[in-house]
Protein backbone atom coordinates (compact mmCIF):
# COMPACT_ATOMS: atom_id res chain seq x y z
CA UNK A 1 0.00 0.00 0.00
CA UNK A 2 1.16 3.51 -0.72
CA UNK A 3 0.91 6.17 1.97
CA UNK A 4 -2.09 7.58 0.16
CA UNK A 5 -3.79 4.17 0.21
CA UNK A 6 -3.03 3.77 3.90
CA UNK A 7 -4.61 7.17 4.50
CA UNK A 8 -7.71 6.15 2.56
CA UNK A 9 -7.91 2.98 4.61
CA UNK A 10 -7.79 4.97 7.87
CA UNK A 11 -10.49 7.32 6.58
CA UNK A 12 -12.61 4.31 5.72
CA UNK A 13 -12.20 2.96 9.25
CA UNK A 14 -12.92 6.38 10.78
CA UNK A 15 -16.14 6.62 8.78
CA UNK A 16 -17.37 3.54 10.63
CA UNK A 17 -16.09 4.65 14.03
CA UNK A 18 -17.21 8.27 13.82
CA UNK A 19 -20.19 8.24 11.46
CA UNK A 20 -21.46 11.64 12.61
CA UNK A 21 -18.19 13.46 11.85
CA UNK A 22 -17.21 15.39 8.75
CA UNK A 23 -13.95 13.74 7.69
CA UNK A 24 -13.49 15.85 4.54
CA UNK A 25 -12.15 18.70 6.62
CA UNK A 26 -9.75 16.56 8.64
CA UNK A 27 -6.35 18.21 9.05
CA UNK A 28 -3.70 15.53 8.73
CA UNK A 29 -1.17 17.19 11.03
CA UNK A 30 -3.61 17.93 13.81
CA UNK A 31 -4.44 15.27 16.38
CA UNK A 32 -7.59 13.22 15.85
CA UNK A 33 -8.81 14.03 19.36
CA UNK A 34 -8.67 17.77 18.68
CA UNK A 35 -10.85 17.38 15.62
CA UNK A 36 -13.08 14.40 16.31
CA UNK A 37 -15.03 13.22 19.31
CA UNK A 38 -12.92 10.16 19.99
CA UNK A 39 -12.13 8.30 23.18
CA UNK A 40 -9.90 5.37 24.04
CA UNK A 41 -12.49 2.83 22.87
CA UNK A 42 -12.51 4.52 19.45
CA UNK A 43 -8.74 4.19 19.17
CA UNK A 44 -9.09 0.53 20.08
CA UNK A 45 -11.56 0.30 17.21
CA UNK A 46 -8.84 1.53 14.83
CA UNK A 47 -6.42 -1.04 16.25
CA UNK A 48 -9.00 -3.83 15.95
CA UNK A 49 -10.03 -2.91 12.42
CA UNK A 50 -6.41 -2.90 11.22
CA UNK A 51 -5.96 -6.29 12.85
CA UNK A 52 -9.10 -7.68 11.25
CA UNK A 53 -8.58 -6.21 7.82
CA UNK A 54 -4.83 -6.55 7.41
CA UNK A 55 -3.56 -8.62 10.35
CA UNK A 56 -1.54 -5.57 11.42
CA UNK A 57 -0.64 -5.79 15.10
CA UNK A 58 -0.19 -2.56 17.03
CA UNK A 59 1.26 -3.08 20.52
CA UNK A 60 -0.07 -0.86 23.28
CA UNK A 61 3.20 1.06 23.65
CA UNK A 62 2.82 2.22 20.05
CA UNK A 63 -0.65 3.71 20.50
CA UNK A 64 0.76 7.29 20.78
CA UNK A 65 1.71 6.98 17.10
CA UNK A 66 -2.01 7.02 16.28
CA UNK A 67 -2.21 10.66 17.33
CA UNK A 68 -2.81 12.30 13.95
CA UNK A 69 -3.33 11.11 10.40
CA UNK A 70 0.24 12.00 9.48
CA UNK A 71 1.78 10.19 12.45
CA UNK A 72 -0.51 7.18 11.91
CA UNK A 73 0.42 6.83 8.24
CA UNK A 74 4.12 7.24 9.03
CA UNK A 75 3.88 4.58 11.72
CA UNK A 76 1.90 2.14 9.56
CA UNK A 77 3.93 2.56 6.39
CA UNK A 78 6.57 -0.13 7.18
CA UNK A 79 3.82 -2.48 8.46
CA UNK A 80 1.55 -2.03 5.45
CA UNK A 81 3.75 -1.25 2.46
CA UNK A 82 3.84 -4.91 1.38
CA UNK A 83 0.07 -5.32 1.64
CA UNK A 84 -1.61 -5.36 -1.72
CA UNK A 85 -4.85 -3.45 -1.62
CA UNK A 86 -7.78 -5.66 -2.55
CA UNK B 1 -74.16 -5.34 37.38
CA UNK B 2 -71.34 -2.89 36.94
CA UNK B 3 -67.94 -3.05 38.57
CA UNK B 4 -67.91 -1.96 42.17
CA UNK B 5 -66.86 1.62 42.72
CA UNK B 6 -63.42 2.02 44.15
CA UNK B 7 -63.64 2.20 47.89
CA UNK B 8 -62.23 5.43 49.28
CA UNK B 9 -60.96 3.38 52.17
CA UNK B 10 -58.76 1.08 50.09
CA UNK B 11 -55.43 0.57 51.83
CA UNK B 12 -53.30 2.43 49.30
CA UNK B 13 -55.58 5.47 49.51
CA UNK B 14 -55.01 5.79 53.23
CA UNK B 15 -51.27 6.22 52.74
CA UNK B 16 -49.79 9.71 53.02
CA UNK B 17 -49.31 11.35 49.62
CA UNK B 18 -45.54 10.90 49.76
CA UNK B 19 -46.04 7.13 49.95
CA UNK B 20 -48.58 6.95 47.14
CA UNK B 21 -47.00 6.23 43.76
CA UNK B 22 -48.46 7.45 40.50
CA UNK B 23 -47.67 7.04 36.82
CA UNK B 24 -47.22 10.42 35.17
CA UNK B 25 -45.74 9.43 31.83
CA UNK B 26 -44.98 6.50 29.61
CA UNK B 27 -43.00 5.73 26.50
CA UNK B 28 -43.06 2.53 24.56
CA UNK B 29 -42.20 0.65 21.44
CA UNK B 30 -44.16 -2.46 20.55
CA UNK B 31 -44.20 -4.52 17.36
CA UNK B 32 -47.50 -2.82 16.47
CA UNK B 33 -46.90 0.73 17.66
CA UNK B 34 -44.17 3.15 18.67
CA UNK B 35 -46.15 5.26 21.10
CA UNK B 36 -49.03 4.78 23.50
CA UNK B 37 -51.70 6.10 21.12
CA UNK B 38 -50.58 4.01 18.15
CA UNK B 39 -50.25 0.91 20.32
CA UNK B 40 -53.73 1.37 21.77
CA UNK B 41 -55.17 1.94 18.31
CA UNK B 42 -53.59 -1.29 17.05
CA UNK B 43 -55.04 -3.21 19.99
CA UNK B 44 -58.52 -1.84 19.39
CA UNK B 45 -58.27 -2.61 15.67
CA UNK B 46 -56.95 -6.13 16.26
CA UNK B 47 -53.69 -5.36 14.44
CA UNK B 48 -50.86 -7.80 15.07
CA UNK B 49 -47.18 -6.93 14.96
CA UNK B 50 -45.94 -10.45 14.31
CA UNK B 51 -43.99 -10.96 11.10
CA UNK B 52 -41.92 -13.53 9.25
CA UNK B 53 -38.36 -13.37 10.54
CA UNK B 54 -35.05 -15.00 9.82
CA UNK B 55 -32.10 -15.29 12.15
CA UNK B 56 -28.70 -16.90 11.62
CA UNK B 57 -28.29 -20.57 12.42
CA UNK B 58 -31.95 -20.97 13.30
CA UNK B 59 -33.41 -19.85 9.97
CA UNK B 60 -36.99 -18.91 9.18
CA UNK B 61 -39.32 -18.23 12.07
CA UNK B 62 -41.74 -15.57 13.35
CA UNK B 63 -41.17 -12.59 15.60
CA UNK B 64 -42.64 -9.38 16.92
CA UNK B 65 -40.34 -6.74 15.43
CA UNK B 66 -40.19 -3.06 16.42
CA UNK B 67 -39.56 -0.32 13.87
CA UNK B 68 -39.09 2.71 16.15
CA UNK B 69 -36.81 5.45 14.89
CA UNK B 70 -33.67 4.88 16.96
CA UNK B 71 -31.91 7.93 15.55
CA UNK B 72 -34.55 10.23 17.00
CA UNK B 73 -32.65 10.14 20.30
CA UNK B 74 -29.26 8.67 19.43
CA UNK B 75 -26.47 9.87 17.15
CA UNK B 76 -25.13 7.20 14.82
CA UNK B 77 -21.96 6.77 16.83
CA UNK B 78 -23.89 6.02 20.02
CA UNK B 79 -26.04 3.54 18.13
CA UNK B 80 -22.97 1.77 16.81
CA UNK B 81 -21.30 1.53 20.17
CA UNK B 82 -24.31 0.51 22.20
CA UNK B 83 -26.66 -2.43 22.19
CA UNK B 84 -30.12 -2.96 20.75
CA UNK B 85 -31.36 -3.29 24.32
CA UNK B 86 -29.81 0.07 25.16
CA UNK B 87 -31.32 1.61 22.08
CA UNK B 88 -34.82 0.37 22.93
CA UNK B 89 -34.32 1.66 26.47
CA UNK B 90 -33.15 5.07 25.26
CA UNK B 91 -36.10 5.42 22.92
CA UNK B 92 -38.76 4.53 25.49
CA UNK B 93 -37.08 6.54 28.26
CA UNK B 94 -36.95 9.70 26.12
CA UNK B 95 -40.55 9.17 25.05
CA UNK B 96 -41.60 8.72 28.68
CA UNK B 97 -39.80 11.88 29.80
CA UNK B 98 -41.45 13.83 26.98
CA UNK B 99 -44.86 12.39 27.78
CA UNK B 100 -44.58 13.18 31.49
CA UNK B 101 -44.40 16.92 30.97
CA UNK B 102 -41.49 17.10 33.41
CA UNK B 103 -39.39 20.24 33.04
CA UNK B 104 -36.49 17.96 32.21
CA UNK B 105 -33.84 20.67 31.91
CA UNK B 106 -34.47 21.63 35.50
CA UNK B 107 -34.99 18.18 36.98
CA UNK B 108 -32.21 17.25 39.41
CA UNK B 109 -30.69 14.31 37.51
CA UNK B 110 -29.09 13.00 40.70
CA UNK B 111 -32.62 12.37 41.99
CA UNK B 112 -33.72 10.31 39.00
CA UNK B 113 -33.45 6.53 39.26
CA UNK B 114 -33.54 4.03 36.40
CA UNK B 115 -35.02 0.59 37.08
CA UNK B 116 -35.32 -1.53 33.98
CA UNK B 117 -36.54 -5.11 33.98
CA UNK B 118 -34.82 -7.57 31.66
CA UNK B 119 -35.39 -11.22 30.95
CA UNK B 120 -31.78 -11.69 29.93
CA UNK B 121 -29.02 -9.50 28.58
CA UNK B 122 -25.77 -10.06 26.74
CA UNK B 123 -26.74 -13.07 24.69
CA UNK B 124 -27.10 -10.98 21.53
CA UNK B 125 -23.63 -9.49 21.85
CA UNK B 126 -21.98 -12.77 22.85
CA UNK B 127 -23.54 -14.59 19.91
CA UNK B 128 -22.37 -11.78 17.61
CA UNK B 129 -18.80 -11.98 18.85
CA UNK B 130 -18.62 -15.75 18.58
CA UNK B 131 -19.97 -15.47 15.05
CA UNK B 132 -17.36 -12.79 14.31
CA UNK B 133 -14.33 -14.72 15.62
CA UNK B 134 -15.51 -17.81 13.76
CA UNK B 135 -14.23 -15.91 10.71
CA UNK B 136 -10.81 -15.74 12.38
CA UNK B 137 -10.62 -19.42 13.34
CA UNK B 138 -11.87 -18.59 16.83
CA UNK B 139 -8.78 -16.51 17.60
CA UNK B 140 -9.87 -14.41 20.58
CA UNK B 141 -7.48 -11.60 19.56
CA UNK B 142 -10.39 -10.54 17.37
CA UNK B 143 -12.90 -10.43 20.24
CA UNK B 144 -14.33 -6.93 20.58
CA UNK B 145 -13.18 -4.54 23.30
CA UNK B 146 -16.82 -3.41 23.35
CA UNK B 147 -17.96 -6.80 24.61
CA UNK B 148 -17.86 -6.14 28.35
CA UNK B 149 -19.58 -2.74 28.46
CA UNK B 150 -22.19 -4.13 26.08
CA UNK B 151 -22.88 -7.25 28.10
CA UNK B 152 -22.78 -6.13 31.72
CA UNK B 153 -26.22 -6.75 33.13
CA UNK B 154 -26.85 -3.06 33.82
CA UNK B 155 -26.11 -2.13 30.18
CA UNK B 156 -29.61 -1.14 29.03
CA UNK B 157 -30.21 1.03 32.10
CA UNK B 158 -26.69 2.46 31.91
CA UNK B 159 -27.12 3.46 28.28
CA UNK B 160 -30.30 5.34 29.26
CA UNK B 161 -28.33 7.13 31.99
CA UNK B 162 -25.57 8.12 29.55
CA UNK B 163 -28.04 9.34 26.96
CA UNK B 164 -30.17 11.40 29.36
CA UNK B 165 -27.40 12.53 31.72
CA UNK B 166 -29.05 10.84 34.70
CA UNK B 167 -26.71 10.54 37.68
CA UNK B 168 -29.00 8.86 40.19
CA UNK B 169 -28.99 5.08 40.59
CA UNK B 170 -29.39 2.89 37.54
CA UNK B 171 -29.65 -0.86 37.26
CA UNK B 172 -31.57 -3.62 35.63
CA UNK B 173 -33.79 -6.10 37.39
CA UNK B 174 -33.31 -9.63 36.08
CA UNK B 175 -36.69 -11.26 36.52
CA UNK B 176 -37.28 -13.48 33.48
CA UNK B 177 -40.62 -12.64 31.93
CA UNK B 178 -41.91 -11.05 35.13
CA UNK B 179 -39.34 -8.29 34.60
CA UNK B 180 -41.63 -5.56 33.28
CA UNK B 181 -43.73 -5.60 36.42
CA UNK B 182 -40.61 -6.09 38.55
CA UNK B 183 -39.04 -2.91 37.14
CA UNK B 184 -42.16 -0.94 37.95
CA UNK B 185 -42.34 -2.39 41.46
CA UNK B 186 -38.66 -1.59 42.07
CA UNK B 187 -39.20 1.99 40.95
CA UNK B 188 -42.14 2.40 43.33
CA UNK B 189 -40.18 0.92 46.22
CA UNK B 190 -37.22 3.23 45.62
CA UNK B 191 -39.54 6.26 45.55
CA UNK B 192 -41.06 5.17 48.85
CA UNK B 193 -37.56 4.82 50.29
CA UNK B 194 -36.80 8.34 49.05
CA UNK B 195 -33.87 7.03 47.00
CA UNK B 196 -35.06 9.16 44.08
CA UNK B 197 -37.76 11.69 43.19
CA UNK B 198 -38.43 10.42 39.68
CA UNK B 199 -38.27 6.75 38.73
CA UNK B 200 -37.85 5.65 35.13
CA UNK B 201 -39.16 2.13 35.49
CA UNK B 202 -40.35 -0.64 33.23
CA UNK B 203 -38.89 -3.33 31.04
CA UNK B 204 -37.21 -3.92 27.71
CA UNK B 205 -36.30 -6.83 25.48
CA UNK B 206 -34.04 -7.26 22.46
CA UNK B 207 -34.45 -11.03 22.54
CA UNK B 208 -35.33 -11.49 18.88
CA UNK B 209 -31.70 -10.72 18.02
CA UNK B 210 -30.41 -13.87 19.68
CA UNK B 211 -30.89 -17.15 17.83
CA UNK B 212 -30.55 -18.95 21.13
CA UNK B 213 -33.97 -17.95 22.41
CA UNK B 214 -35.67 -19.29 19.29
CA UNK B 215 -33.62 -22.46 19.28
CA UNK B 216 -34.20 -22.89 23.01
CA UNK B 217 -37.98 -22.55 22.82
CA UNK B 218 -37.97 -24.78 19.75
CA UNK B 219 -36.09 -27.48 21.65
CA UNK B 220 -38.68 -27.14 24.41
CA UNK B 221 -41.39 -27.62 21.77
CA UNK B 222 -42.66 -24.20 22.81
CA UNK B 223 -42.03 -22.05 19.72
CA UNK B 224 -45.16 -21.01 17.82
CA UNK B 225 -45.60 -21.90 14.19
CA UNK B 226 -48.34 -20.78 11.83
CA UNK B 227 -48.54 -20.14 8.08
CA UNK B 228 -49.99 -16.67 8.78
CA UNK B 229 -47.63 -14.75 11.10
CA UNK B 230 -50.39 -12.56 12.54
CA UNK B 231 -52.29 -15.69 13.62
CA UNK B 232 -49.37 -17.41 15.32
CA UNK B 233 -49.65 -15.97 18.81
CA UNK B 234 -52.89 -17.46 20.10
CA UNK B 235 -53.14 -17.73 23.87
CA UNK B 236 -56.21 -19.66 25.08
CA UNK B 237 -56.92 -21.14 21.64
CA UNK B 238 -57.21 -24.91 21.48
CA UNK B 239 -54.65 -25.01 18.66
CA UNK B 240 -52.05 -22.77 20.25
CA UNK B 241 -48.61 -24.22 19.76
CA UNK B 242 -46.17 -21.97 21.55
CA UNK B 243 -44.55 -18.59 21.97
CA UNK B 244 -43.84 -15.91 19.38
CA UNK B 245 -40.70 -14.10 20.55
CA UNK B 246 -40.93 -10.31 20.37
CA UNK B 247 -38.80 -7.29 21.13
CA UNK B 248 -40.08 -4.12 22.71
CA UNK B 249 -39.86 -1.77 25.62
CA UNK B 250 -41.95 0.33 27.93
CA UNK B 251 -40.77 2.87 30.49
CA UNK B 252 -42.97 4.63 33.01
CA UNK B 253 -42.32 7.85 34.83
CA UNK B 254 -43.24 7.19 38.44
CA UNK B 255 -43.49 9.89 41.06
CA UNK B 256 -44.79 10.26 44.57
CA UNK B 257 -48.34 11.63 44.52
CA UNK B 258 -47.21 14.64 46.57
CA UNK B 259 -44.64 15.60 43.89
CA UNK B 260 -47.01 14.95 41.01
CA UNK B 261 -49.69 17.14 42.61
CA UNK B 262 -47.17 19.89 43.29
CA UNK B 263 -46.17 20.18 39.65
CA UNK B 264 -49.72 19.68 38.38
CA UNK B 265 -48.83 16.52 36.50
CA UNK B 266 -51.40 14.59 34.55
CA UNK B 267 -51.82 11.32 36.41
CA UNK B 268 -52.32 8.23 34.26
CA UNK B 269 -52.88 5.88 37.17
CA UNK B 270 -51.90 5.04 40.71
CA UNK B 271 -50.13 1.95 41.94
CA UNK B 272 -52.76 0.35 44.18
CA UNK B 273 -50.88 -2.81 45.03
CA UNK B 274 -48.28 -5.26 43.92
CA UNK B 275 -46.79 -8.59 44.84
CA UNK B 276 -43.97 -10.88 43.84
CA UNK B 277 -43.47 -14.46 44.94
CA UNK B 278 -41.84 -17.69 43.83
CA UNK B 279 -43.13 -21.13 42.87
CA UNK B 280 -40.03 -23.00 44.04
CA UNK B 281 -41.33 -26.03 42.18
CA UNK B 282 -39.85 -26.17 38.66
CA UNK B 283 -37.47 -24.49 36.21
CA UNK B 284 -40.15 -23.86 33.59
CA UNK B 285 -43.52 -25.30 34.61
CA UNK B 286 -45.80 -22.81 36.36
CA UNK B 287 -47.45 -23.41 39.71
CA UNK B 288 -51.03 -22.11 39.71
CA UNK B 289 -51.24 -22.24 43.48
CA UNK B 290 -48.33 -19.81 43.87
CA UNK B 291 -49.66 -17.64 41.04
CA UNK B 292 -53.03 -17.39 42.79
CA UNK B 293 -51.26 -16.53 46.04
CA UNK B 294 -49.37 -13.76 44.26
CA UNK B 295 -52.61 -12.27 42.90
CA UNK B 296 -54.25 -12.55 46.31
CA UNK B 297 -51.30 -10.89 48.02
CA UNK B 298 -51.46 -7.94 45.62
CA UNK B 299 -55.20 -7.60 46.25
CA UNK B 300 -54.71 -7.82 50.00
CA UNK B 301 -52.00 -5.16 49.99
CA UNK B 302 -54.21 -2.87 47.95
CA UNK B 303 -57.12 -3.55 50.29
CA UNK B 304 -59.30 -4.76 47.42
CA UNK B 305 -61.69 -7.62 46.80
CA UNK B 306 -61.35 -9.62 43.55
CA UNK B 307 -64.68 -8.30 42.24
CA UNK B 308 -63.34 -4.75 42.36
CA UNK B 309 -60.89 -5.51 39.53
CA UNK B 310 -62.23 -4.48 36.13
CA UNK B 311 -59.56 -5.87 33.82
CA UNK B 312 -57.11 -8.67 34.40
CA UNK B 313 -54.29 -8.47 31.88
CA UNK B 314 -53.16 -12.08 31.66
CA UNK B 315 -49.63 -13.28 31.18
CA UNK B 316 -50.56 -16.29 28.98
CA UNK B 317 -47.91 -16.85 26.31
CA UNK B 318 -49.57 -19.40 24.05
CA UNK B 319 -48.03 -22.51 25.54
CA UNK B 320 -50.23 -25.46 26.35
CA UNK B 321 -49.42 -25.70 30.02
CA UNK B 322 -48.73 -22.06 30.86
CA UNK B 323 -52.08 -20.74 29.63
CA UNK B 324 -54.25 -23.36 31.29
CA UNK B 325 -52.34 -23.15 34.57
CA UNK B 326 -52.72 -19.38 34.73
CA UNK B 327 -56.44 -19.70 34.02
CA UNK B 328 -56.70 -22.23 36.83
CA UNK B 329 -55.02 -19.73 39.15
CA UNK B 330 -57.36 -16.96 37.97
CA UNK B 331 -60.47 -19.11 38.47
CA UNK B 332 -59.28 -19.74 42.03
CA UNK B 333 -59.22 -16.01 42.74
CA UNK B 334 -61.94 -14.63 40.45
CA UNK B 335 -64.19 -17.68 40.03
CA UNK B 336 -67.22 -16.06 41.62
CA UNK B 337 -66.83 -12.64 40.02
CA UNK B 338 -69.24 -11.51 37.34
CA UNK B 339 -67.83 -8.20 36.16
CA UNK B 340 -64.11 -8.92 35.87
CA UNK B 341 -62.83 -8.97 32.27
CA UNK B 342 -59.75 -10.88 31.17
CA UNK B 343 -57.64 -10.18 28.10
CA UNK B 344 -54.25 -10.99 26.65
CA UNK B 345 -51.98 -8.65 24.71
CA UNK B 346 -49.42 -11.24 23.62
CA UNK B 347 -51.97 -12.40 21.06
CA UNK B 348 -51.09 -9.22 19.10
CA UNK B 349 -47.39 -8.69 19.71
CA UNK B 350 -46.03 -12.04 20.82
CA UNK B 351 -44.03 -12.39 23.99
CA UNK B 352 -41.88 -9.31 24.54
CA UNK B 353 -40.06 -11.03 27.40
CA UNK B 354 -38.60 -8.40 29.75
CA UNK B 355 -40.89 -5.77 28.26
CA UNK B 356 -44.01 -7.92 28.31
CA UNK B 357 -45.43 -6.96 31.69
CA UNK B 358 -44.81 -3.24 31.23
CA UNK B 359 -46.12 -3.18 27.65
CA UNK B 360 -49.23 -5.23 28.37
CA UNK B 361 -50.09 -2.95 31.26
CA UNK B 362 -49.64 0.10 29.02
CA UNK B 363 -51.97 -1.43 26.43
CA UNK B 364 -54.66 -1.69 29.09
CA UNK B 365 -54.11 1.61 30.91
CA UNK B 366 -55.84 3.51 28.13
CA UNK B 367 -59.04 1.72 29.15
CA UNK B 368 -59.29 4.07 32.14
CA UNK B 369 -60.20 6.72 29.58
CA UNK B 370 -61.83 4.92 26.66
CA UNK B 371 -63.56 2.26 28.81
CA UNK B 372 -62.93 -0.40 26.20
CA UNK B 373 -61.40 -3.78 27.00
CA UNK B 374 -59.25 -4.87 24.09
CA UNK B 375 -59.75 -8.53 23.31
CA UNK B 376 -57.52 -11.55 23.09
CA UNK B 377 -57.31 -12.13 19.34
CA UNK B 378 -56.74 -15.35 17.41
CA UNK B 379 -59.06 -17.46 19.55
CA UNK B 380 -60.92 -19.60 17.00
CA UNK B 381 -61.80 -22.31 19.46
CA UNK B 382 -61.42 -21.61 23.14
CA UNK B 383 -59.58 -24.31 25.04
CA UNK B 384 -62.04 -25.44 27.74
CA UNK B 385 -59.08 -25.48 30.15
CA UNK B 386 -58.75 -21.72 29.59
CA UNK B 387 -62.39 -20.87 30.21
CA UNK B 388 -62.84 -17.79 32.39
CA UNK B 389 -66.04 -15.89 33.02
CA UNK B 390 -65.42 -12.52 31.44
CA UNK B 391 -62.75 -13.56 28.95
CA UNK B 392 -62.89 -10.96 26.18
CA UNK B 393 -62.32 -12.70 22.87
CA UNK B 394 -61.73 -11.36 19.36
CA UNK B 395 -63.93 -8.24 19.67
CA UNK B 396 -63.34 -5.24 21.94
CA UNK B 397 -65.87 -4.85 24.73
CA UNK B 398 -67.12 -1.57 26.10
CA UNK B 399 -67.65 -1.46 29.85
CA UNK B 400 -69.35 1.13 32.06
CA UNK B 401 -66.11 2.08 33.75
CA UNK B 402 -62.60 0.88 34.46
CA UNK B 403 -61.23 1.64 37.90
CA UNK B 404 -58.74 -1.15 38.49
CA UNK B 405 -56.42 -3.06 36.18
CA UNK B 406 -54.54 -6.07 37.47
CA UNK B 407 -51.49 -7.08 35.44
CA UNK B 408 -49.99 -10.57 35.65
CA UNK B 409 -46.43 -11.29 34.61
CA UNK B 410 -44.74 -14.60 35.30
CA UNK B 411 -41.40 -16.09 34.35
CA UNK B 412 -39.07 -19.05 34.35
CA UNK B 413 -37.67 -20.39 37.59
CA UNK B 414 -41.10 -19.73 39.04
CA UNK B 415 -41.00 -15.95 39.38
CA UNK B 416 -44.44 -14.35 39.69
CA UNK B 417 -45.40 -10.70 39.72
CA UNK B 418 -48.69 -8.84 39.92
CA UNK B 419 -49.33 -5.11 39.71
CA UNK B 420 -52.67 -3.38 40.33
CA UNK B 421 -53.21 0.11 38.94
CA UNK B 422 -56.06 2.38 39.94
CA UNK B 423 -57.63 5.07 37.80
CA UNK B 424 -56.64 8.15 39.75
CA UNK B 425 -59.72 10.05 40.72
Amino acid sequence: MTNEEIREEIIDILQDIAPDEDLDSLEDDQSFREQLEMDSMDFLDIVMELRKRHRVQIPEEDYPHLNSMTSTVTYLEPKMRDIVRS
Amino acid sequence: MIAAESSPSATFQRLPDDQRIVITGLGLTAPNGNDWTAFRQALLEGRSGVQAYKIRYFGDTLAGICDFEAKRYQPRKELRRGTRAGSIGIYVANEAVGHSGLDWQNVDKARVGIYIGVTEHGNVETENEIHEIKGYDYNTDFWSHHHNPRTVANNPAGEIALNLGITGPHYTIGAACAAGNAGLIQGAQQLRLNECDVALAGGISESIHTFGIFAGFNSQNALAQHPEPARASRPFDLKRNGIVVAEGGCAYILERLSDAKRRGAEIIGELAGYAMNTDATDFVLPNPERQAECVQLALKRAGLQPEQIDIVSTHATGTNSGDSQECLALRTVFGNCTTVRFNNTKSYIGHAMGAAGALELAGNLAAFRDRVVHPTINVDQLDPACQLNGLVLNQPQEVPQVNYILNNSFGMLGINSVVIIHRYL
